[in-house]
């Protein structure tokens, strides 16, 4: 058992993290190229344009398309804001953290965690219910795309679990480790590649529109 | 659902599985497709853009006009199966591409990653062109441009002889009016689709009288280049396209005009700024193009024009996709609008986000076999119009004129449509001078 | 071009060379005597200032040098200057059209008649024609023996022997994509059609000889080719523009599209290496020799290629077609970039830009390339990128004498119309 756990918190880390950077870098280096291919593209996209439509696109309720559905859009807002911030930020990580590299780091109050835990996993619930629920939404999700909202939730299920110390706390950190080591590799291959796609596709559609078209898109 | 168009059926006797995977994944190897790759791997299937979309909202939110459905049905397999899928696959597919989807680029606005479902959908009827799988009329339309260069089988004599007989009839109105051809050196070439010398030969003597009234240094070409439209842009007719685009410039540079103005209409701006210039080479026009509502807007504001009387009934205003959404003139229209009406009622939601007419983009000069299937979908602009409780409605462009039309008549709205140009020269003062 | 070229060519030597200004027509006069006057035609020699007129009662004439040809008119327009300074005009009398030489009208007249064109010494003058409901040509007067159910576009010889014309040959209903997909065009050589039917056909041209015709043709929904003399070349291509026969020699030069690139094929085989996004508009030195063509080397950026080199620097908005000096040395092309005009020289734009410039005239040698400027609604002779002194309300290319000492202005200064020649040293 404890060379599962030190296999899970230590070369499983360090694979799910290289395959993680590795994978992304690959990722935008194939999408510049392939943007490239398009002469027509690279000319007409503009720094200003490109940070105007981004920052509407972040900025709380920034778009009509966010205001048209202001409960979905603050609790997508929510989920995101935690599911970013807790890894990096949560205290048993710090511990970790330290442990492994001796780097000392800022964490959130345990308790804080907690609640933002309790969010993700809320938020994360009811977007699966919207995808089975919601007639547009199911029609075009497949097993697929349940499975990588699992992927996504089941690091914060188990984190959460394990702080609580509820059921056998040995069992869920391994479970814990091992879902969030996918948790990071499954980002550059599957449609998680949208955090950082995001920006690249609005950067191209708020040139397409206001560079080109001299229109906002939002 | 199954409606008879010839340029389907007659395809589909034709297509084999071979020609239909070489055609694919030859177009899908390019380099636009390789972007529509990327966005198809960013997109999370979360439906946000289904509410964007007219046809989603016109047909009782069936779940299958969603913007992402569309393309999961007709690019996404194609993508999945490399290419090899059935001529009946092809027809649905063609269907969705022509007749489902204007391009409006609406739903890239509410995808929160602006995923450019439009420029899918134009890749969808490339594909469709190049295996000769376009709705007969449409592609009677691409024909038309192909041996005329221009949209309706204009003869070179007819368009001669319409803008003179518009000339001489304008004259009546207004004395000294002329409608100046070829001349070098002009400020402006102003430029017409063609059902305006084929059916609404009207419009060239209202923007006669605008020009001459304004005082405007202006010209229109005698040879082809004259027409703007460009229905091989939605056909996928893609080589047609830019050489009609390529004709309609020709035109311009030779006399050497200070800029373009295009009447109103948007998908011809929109052929003439982006899409054939694009394809030609050029970054973006080679001179200077406006739209007919920024040339009012000029005249107006210089004060080229006065506008004496004003409509006090009720106005609404339909914000053409392609110059409001693809130009950002909105407010301009607004201030053109507000010169000539003391009562205008918005539509909700108006300027970038109103709705289409469902007419561009191609889908009514599919023609009559189609005509029931586009105005159920769009029965959301139907409910928008009437909740303004307007009696007029003004479209300018030719397309959102025809679709408009065709709405308020199919939903039993009390309402006309005008062009701005019609409302302009019935009330703009005619100075002393001009007068006959 | 050709018509450029040739208009330079014929009978410089006889032209009144003396240098001064002359004030050949007061417009203002003409203005007042009539309710409208039109745009304005110059002859090539620049002793004739022309333009149709319109009196009160709405009746049209045509004015030359202030006097008018004697008949009435319902309509006039479209004045052009043969080569050989005749002035022609389209006109309208009893609701017919007709084209009048030097005031005479000729016998046959037609519901419609438009695009005037001339051979190279000016004796041969062509229109199209409606005649009914069905189309011809017409020259010198006499209608081709056949009509045709359209007539898109024509091309004259140099010699005016022969014209070529872009004929449909296949009735088409409404909506018959079909038909359509089989080829409905064609082409009519002296109204011979070709045996060949194409989908499309563009923009014919007839060799300088006079013996060969090429166009544009559309063979299959997605295939392009040339067709010389009815033949189609054996390659196919995504698109092709519009054809180009060496000066002297058979050599047939179109550009083609392959992929998503341009280049330049002769005879159906590549002639020039480099694949561009654009390329057209070609041109030949008048020997022959050298090639030149507009291209855009990469998207939106524009510069012409001599024999598939193309020059050092680009421009983004527009370059027009390039111009040969008369030794075939020189290459020059009205260029647009960031919305200013100017002339580009062997790759090096001038210094001055401007808000429009026409086409360069480059004469022999060393001398200096000028070319016709508009800024600010006021024409001027721009000599090496210097405008002089001297305003235009309007004004026309300039010309060079056969030796190029001395250049021929024609230009409309304060309501008149002056013709003037100054030593070519003395421009500037
Ligand atoms: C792959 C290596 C990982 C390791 C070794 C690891 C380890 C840990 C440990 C030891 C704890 C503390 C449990 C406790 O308080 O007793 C924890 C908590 C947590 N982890 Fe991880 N974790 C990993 C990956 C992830 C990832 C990828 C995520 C999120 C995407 C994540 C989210 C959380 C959260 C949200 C908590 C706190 C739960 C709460 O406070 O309610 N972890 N993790
Ligand atoms: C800076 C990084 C990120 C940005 C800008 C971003 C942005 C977005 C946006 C705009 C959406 C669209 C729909 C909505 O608003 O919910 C979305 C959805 C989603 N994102 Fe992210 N995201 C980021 C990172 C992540 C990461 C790291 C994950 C998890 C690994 C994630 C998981 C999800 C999930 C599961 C959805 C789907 C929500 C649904 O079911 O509708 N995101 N994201
Ligand atoms: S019609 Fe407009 S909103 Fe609907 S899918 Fe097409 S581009 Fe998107
Ligand atoms: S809104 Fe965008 S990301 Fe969401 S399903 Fe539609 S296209 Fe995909």
């Amino acid at each position: 058992m404890s060379t599962m756990v030190n296999f899970v918190s230590g070369p499983l880390v360090w694979i799910a993290l290289v395959t993680f950077v590795v994978g992304t870098v690959v990722r935008i280096v194939l999408m510049i190229r392939t943007i490239k291919l398009d002469k027509t593209v690279l000319p007409a996209m503009t720094v200003k344009h490109s940070l105007r439509s981004i920052f509407f696109w972040t900025l709380p309720y920034g778009s009509r398309s966010m205001r048209t559905r202001p409960f979905f859009s603050g609790l997508s807002y929510l989920f995101h804001l935690c599911l970013l911030a807790l890894p990096l930020t949560v205290m048993g990580h710090a511990v970790l953290w330290q442990q492994a590299w001796g780097i000392r780091w800022w964490s959130l109050p345990s308790g804080v965690a907690d609640v933002m835990t309790a969010v993700v996993i809320f938020a994360g619930g009811i977007f699966l219910l919207r995808r089975i629920m919601s007639p547009e939404v199911r029609n075009v999700n497949t097993w697929r795309d349940y499975v990588i909202l699992v992927i996504v939730l089941l690091p914060f299920v188990t984190g959460f679990i394990a702080y609580h110390q509820w059921l056998d706390y040995r069992t869920i950190i391994i479970l814990h480790m091992v879902s969030g080591a996918v948790w990071l590799m499954a980002i550059p291959f599957t449609w998680l590649q949208h955090m950082f796609m995001f920006f690249f596709s609005r950067a191209y559609m708020g040139s397409e529109f206001g560079a080109v078209r001299n229109a906002r898109d939002w | 659902m199954a409606v008879a168009d010839p340029g389907f059926d007659l395809a589909l006797a034709k297509l084999t599985p071979e020609r239909i995977e070489q055609v694919i994944n030859s177009v899908l190897s390019q380099a636009v497709a390789e972007r529509m790759k990327l966005f198809l791997k960013t997109c999370v299937h979360c439906g946000l853009c289904a509410d964007a979309c007219h046809t989603y909202l016109s047909r009782n939110r069936d779940p299958d006009f969603a913007p992402v459905a569309k393309v999961r049905d007709t690019l996404g397999v194609m993508l999945k199966k490399k290419g090899r899928v059935s001529p009946e696959f092809m027809k649905n597919a063609a269907r969705v591409a022509f007749i489902e989807c204007g391009g409006c680029r609406r739903c890239s606005m509410y995808c929160p990653f602006g995923i450019d479902i439009a420029t899918m959908i134009m890749t969808i009827r490339r594909i469709c062109s190049l295996l000769g799988m376009v709705p007969q009329f449409i592609q009677d339309t691409t024909n038309s441009h192909s041996a005329t260069s221009n949209q309706m089988w204009v003869q070179p004599d007819d368009w001669i002889d319409t803008v003179m007989w518009q000339e001489e009839d304008a004259q009546l109105e207004v004395a000294g009016l002329r409608i100046p051809l070829d001349k070098e050196g002009a400020e402006v070439m102003y430029s017409v689709i063609a059902p305006e010398p084929k059916v609404m030969a009207q419009l060239i003597a209202n923007i006669a009288v605008l020009m001459t009234v304004a005082k405007v240094d202006w010209t229109m070409p005698s040879a082809d280049g004259w027409d703007n439209s460009n229905m091989a842009m939605f056909s996928g007719d893609l080589e047609i396209m830019g050489r009609i685009e390529r004709e309609h410039w020709e035109r311009a540079l030779e006399l050497r005009v200070g800029k373009m103005v295009m009447g109103e209409c948007g998908h011809a701006y929109r052929g003439a700024v982006y899409d054939g210039p694009k394809w030609l080479g050029w970054q973006g026009p080679p001179l200077p193009m406006v739209h007919a509502v920024e040339l009012y807007y000029d005249l107006l504001r210089e004060g080229r024009i006065e506008i004496t009387d004003k409509l006090t009934e009720p106005v609404t205003i339909q914000d053409p996709c392609n110059i409001v959404r693809g130009r950002g003139l909105h407010e301009k229209l607004r201030y053109v609008v507000h010169a000539l009406c003391d009562n205008v009622v918005e539509m909700d939601p108006k300027f970038e986000h109103n709705y289409c007419c469902a007419a561009g983009g191609g889908i009514i000069n599919c023609g009559a076999p189609w005509k029931m299937a586009r105005l159920k979908s769009i029965k959301i602009k139907a409910t928008q119009l009437k909740k303004t409780g307007a009696s007029l409605c003004i479209t300018p462009c030719h397309n959102c004129h025809h679709g408009v039309v065709d709405i308020i008549g199919h939903y039993h709205i009390d309402m006309r449509t005008s062009f701005l140009i019609e409302l302009i020269v019935k009330q703009m003062k005619i100075p002393e001078g001009l007068g006959v | 071009m050709t018509e450029r070229e040739t208009e330079r060519e014929t009978g410089r030597e006889k032209w009144n060379w003396d240098v001064g200004s002359r004030n050949v027509a007061d417009l203002g006069k003409l203005r007042a005597a009539y309710t409208d006057v039109h745009e304005l035609t110059v002859s090539a020699d620049g002793e004739r200032v022309a333009a149709p007129v319109v009196a009160e009662d709405g009746s049209f004439r045509v004015a030359v040098n202030g006097e008018v040809w004697e008949t009435e008119l319902e309509k006039a327009w479209h004045l052009k200057f043969t080569p050989d300074d005749r002035l022609t005009a389209l006109v309208r009398v009893d609701d017919m059209w007709t084209v009048a030489v030097e005031g005479e009208l000729w016998e046959q007249r037609y519901p419609f008649a438009w695009n005037t064109k001339f051979s190279a010494d000016g004796r041969t003058i062509a229109v199209q024609i409606k005649a009914g409901m069905e189309y011809s040509l017409c020259i010198n007067d006499k209608p081709w023996d056949r009509n045709f159910l359209s007539i898109r576009n024509y091309a004259l010889s140099d010699d005016g022997r022969r014209a070529a014309a872009l004929v449909q040959v296949v009735e088409l209903v409404t909506a018959d994509t079909e038909t359509f997909a089989e080829g409905t065009w064609s082409v009519a050589v002296d109204s011979e059609t070709w045996d060949e039917k194409f989908i499309g056909v563009w923009a014919p041209v007839i060799s300088p000889d006079g013996e060969h015709v090429a166009v544009q043709t559309r063979t299959e929904r997605f295939a392009y080719t040339i067709a010389l003399d009815g033949a189609p070349w054996e390659s196919r291509y995504g698109c092709v523009w519009e054809p180009g026969f060496r000066p002297r020699g058979e050599g047939l030069l179109a550009p083609v599209r392959t992929g998503a690139s341009w280049s330049l094929a002769e005879d159906g085989e590549p002639l020039w290496k480099t694949p561009y996004v654009q390329l057209w508009y070609v041109r030949f030195s008048p020997a022959g020799e050298r090639v030149a063509a507009v291209v855009a080397t990469d998207f939106g950026r524009w510069t012409v290629a001599v024999d598939d080199r193309p020059w050092g620097c680009t421009f983004g908005d527009v370059v027009m077609a390039p111009v040969f000096s008369t030794d075939g040395k020189r290459v020059a092309a009205a260029v647009r970039h960031e919305g200013r005009w100017t002339v580009a020289v062997d790759g090096e734009p001038w210094s001055h830009w401007f808000d429009t410039v026409w086409d360069p005239v480059v004469g022999a040698g060393r001398g200096p390339v000028l070319a016709k400027v508009k800024n600010q609604g006021a024409y001027g002779l721009a000599v090496d990128g210097r405008v002089g002194a001297q305003r235009y309300e309007h004004l026309w290319d300039p010309t060079f004498s056969p030796d190029g000492d001395k250049v021929l202005i024609r230009g409309v200064q304060s309501g008149k119309y002056i013709r003037r020649v100054v030593l070519t040293e003395e421009l500037g």
